[in-house]
């Protein structure tokens, strides 16, 4: 099984089918790959400006929203300004 | 079925699966599951510099819903097994 087990109380970073990224702490998933973050913030990709965060709390993102789930790799990631970063947001998904 | 035990024995392979929003990642698969949900270890994103939005992910879970094509190592599929396989359960599932 392609479980999320590994990913509980990691950071990760989620994909959603609109293009939204979230990123936070999994606090628990189901078979379903329902998914609770704790701690959450949605990061707001524009060419204009740099990333924006916006803080979102606990969140529940329902498994058929979800495209990918990455394992934030915490050092590599606060390495990074995000002010610095201009990048167009992900597309939505288009089946 | 036959699909998913074709990705079963690529477990530890090199693959690049394109999502349904366009982003392809490259890396080692780790499981997967009935769904064909993917686990990838060691990502790349294709045109990293256009979506910075994974950098600091190392490895991700891809639901299989949203994965349009995934490229598998040529050297590692009997072809000629899989599509006489393809044609057994073709021939299974008619009957």
């Amino acid at each position: 099984m392609a479980g999320l087990q590994p990913y509980v109380d990691h950071r990760v970073l989620l994909i959603l089918q609109d293009g939204r990224a979230i990123v936070g702490v999994m606090a628990g998933f189901d078979q379903k790959s329902n998914v609770v973050l704790s701690d959450s913030k949605e990061r707001v990709y524009s060419m204009e400006e740099g990333v924006e965060e916006i803080p979102l709390g606990l969140y529940l993102v329902k498994g058929d929203q979800i495209v990918l789930i990455g394992e934030l790799d915490e050092a590599a990631d606060k390495a990074v300004d995000l002010s610095t970063i201009r990048a167009e947001p992900l597309p939505p998904i288009r089946y | 079925m036959l699909i998913f035990s074709v990705f079963k024995t690529l477990t530890d392979q090199t693959v690049s699966v394109e999502l349904k929003n366009d982003l392809s990642i490259t890396g080692t698969l780790k499981s997967v599951d009935q769904f064909l949900n993917i686990r990838l270890d060691n990502i790349k994103v294709l045109d990293e510099g256009r979506h910075p939005h994974m950098m600091a992910v190392k490895n991700c879970f891809i639901r299989g819903s949203v994965v349009r094509y995934v490229q598998l190592p040529a050297e590692h599929v009997d072809t000629q097994l899989l599509e006489d396989a393809t044609r057994r359960e073709t021939a299974a599932t008619k009957r």
